[in-house]
């Protein structure tokens, strides 16, 4: 594992900047291009959130898996996070100007009305704050606070894998294995939170 | 092309009643680039018929490669991928309960004598999405005069195919199947419920719902079951499959109302797929549009409560 950790040092956060941005412009490409069928619009919100509650997942896995396994990603953990919130950005892009059209009344009955809706919105400006501190200035003048504040990502990522689970017409598998996944991340954590403690 | 010819020989459908595809497939560009000259060119524009709507149908394409049948997956992809192999050929259909000459229909018995006629209707899914789709077919309520309903009958019941070797859905029991649905009989005869046996002129497509499938275009387009098996007709309102899973959210009606929200998302209006990126969202009309020939049909009813 020290070998991979040592191997991993030499990976320039950047790259993960550069990676995390193929898929976006894979998908762009295809939506502009009549790659993505008959609704690219529907394909292109839903693949623009899946990677946004991929990121988000991927970044509450790093510590459990330094702790399981020894891998330590935890430099790339800042460059995860903001392509997260990158990805719900577009996301949201995309339902208010080609899913919605920015029919604002029709928006705002949603974001009062539909709990799925509600829950994305949460998510999303929990994100805010978060992705504002993503930076070494922040870091340094928030200290204690940074990590308090940090720990919104917990009932972000809950948020926005509920809100993929709510909006499904029947119980598909897809949405509930992100749900499942996040809320076995949430528990280790808790856990081992319960265990210092004690 | 064997099975449409014998199909088109059965139904008493001559060839040229029928508008090459061609001249479907390309309405659209005709219609937009050369205007009305075009149409006079070869034969004259369908016959849109007091119940079709004048809109510019989908294309084929579209039509065939977006389809909601769970029987084969969730995915809107996975009919067009998977229902090949769905045989379709024979094909019979039970109908019983209250009717005077029950029995299993053998599909060809069951429209023998019956007129195919072209239907271009609005469809409009529970999902806010819509489509404009050329289909072919029977009305019911030929097809229920030819069995005879009995004078206590009040409602129709539809049960689709749940063949699971076919049907991987059916297999993986994505949904409680088969799938059930269900119309009062008043809606059944309307002269605008169908029952398609084709689409573009052409036989049903598997994904599409072959070999006969309901089309009610005034209700959301889960109502329109596909690959029907069985007809009954009987005097108690029957439970559909969807309401069966969420009956807060799927009513027995599920008629298209902009002003009656699913409890999860808005009706108020719909994306005419089809369109690339940048398709506009379009309001959804009143009965999606059939509101002057259906609106009697509910008369005296609260359609908040009757959703």
């Amino acid at each position: 594992m020290d070998r991979v950790n040592h191997g991993l040092r030499r990976i320039p956060p950047g790259a993960i900047y550069l990676l995390g941005a193929i898929p976006a412009a894979v998908l762009i490409w295809q939506a502009l291009t009549g790659g993505l069928g008959v609704d690219p619009v529907k394909v292109l919100e839903h693949r623009l959130g899946e990677w946004a509650l991929q990121f988000l997942v991927a970044g509450l896995a790093i510590t459990p898996l330094r702790r399981l396994t020894g891998l330590n990603l935890i430099r790339f953990r800042r460059a995860i996070g903001l392509l997260a919130f990158a990805y719900a950005s577009l996301h949201l892009a995309v339902w208010l100007a080609l899913d919605l059209q920015f029919r604002w009344a029709e928006i705002a009955a949603d974001l009062l009305k539909r709990p799925y809706i509600i829950l994305g919105m949460l998510a999303f400006v929990l994100l805010l704050p978060l992705a504002a501190t993503s930076n070494n200035t922040s870091v340094r003048k928030l200290g204690a606070d940074w990590r308090r504040l940090h720990l919104l990502t917990y009932p972000a990522v809950l948020l926005a894998a509920l809100h993929f689970v709510w909006l499904t017409k029947a119980w598909a598998l897809e949405p509930l294995i992100y749900l499942v996944a996040t809320i076995g991340l949430l528990m280790l954590r808790g856990g081992w939170q319960l265990r210092r403690m004690a | 092309m064997a099975q449409n010819n014998r199909t088109t020989r059965t139904f008493g459908l001559q060839p040229a009643d029928v508008t090459p595809r061609a001249l479907w497939l390309n309405r659209r560009s005709l219609l937009a680039g050369m205007g009305a000259i075009a149409l006079t060119a070869g034969r004259p524009a369908q016959a849109a018929g007091p119940y079709s709507t004048d809109l510019p149908p989908n294309s084929l394409e579209d039509i065939t490669s977006y389809n909601n049948f769970y029987e084969f997956g969730f995915g809107k992809e996975d009919p067009a991928r998977l229902a090949g192999g769905l045989t379709t050929s024979p094909w019979a259909v039970q109908i019983d309960g209250l009717v005077e000459r029950p029995g299993t229909y053998a599909l060809e018995d069951l429209l023998a004598g019956l007129t195919i006629e072209d239907r271009i209707y609005r469809f409009r899914c529970v999902e806010a999405w819509s489509m404009v789709i050329p289909w072919n077919g029977v009305p019911l309520a030929a097809i229920l005069d030819k069995v005879g309903v009995q004078s206590g009958a009040r409602f129709v019941a539809f049960e689709s195919l749940a063949r699971p070797e076919e049907m991987p859905g059916v297999a993986a029991g994505l949904l409680n199947f088969p799938y059930r649905e269900g119309l009062r009989l008043d809606e059944a005869m309307h002269p605008l419920t169908l029952m398609a046996t084709g689409l573009y002129g052409e036989t049903l497509p598997n994904q599409n719902g072959a070999p006969l499938r309901l089309v009610v275009p005034w209700k959301y387009g889960f109502k329109s079951a596909k690959s029907l098996v069985r007809i009954t007709l009987t005097d108690t309102q029957p439970t559909t499959t969807w309401q069966g899973l969420q009956p807060a959210e799927y009513g027995f009606y599920a008629n298209v109302n902009p002003k009656v929200d699913h409890p999860r998302w808005s009706q108020a209006s719909e994306r005419r797929v089809g369109g690339g990126l940048f398709a506009p969202r379009v309001d959804t009309l009143m009965f999606n549009g059939y509101e002057e020939f259906v609106a009697d049909l509910y008369k005296g009813q609260d359609l908040a409560v009757d959703y």
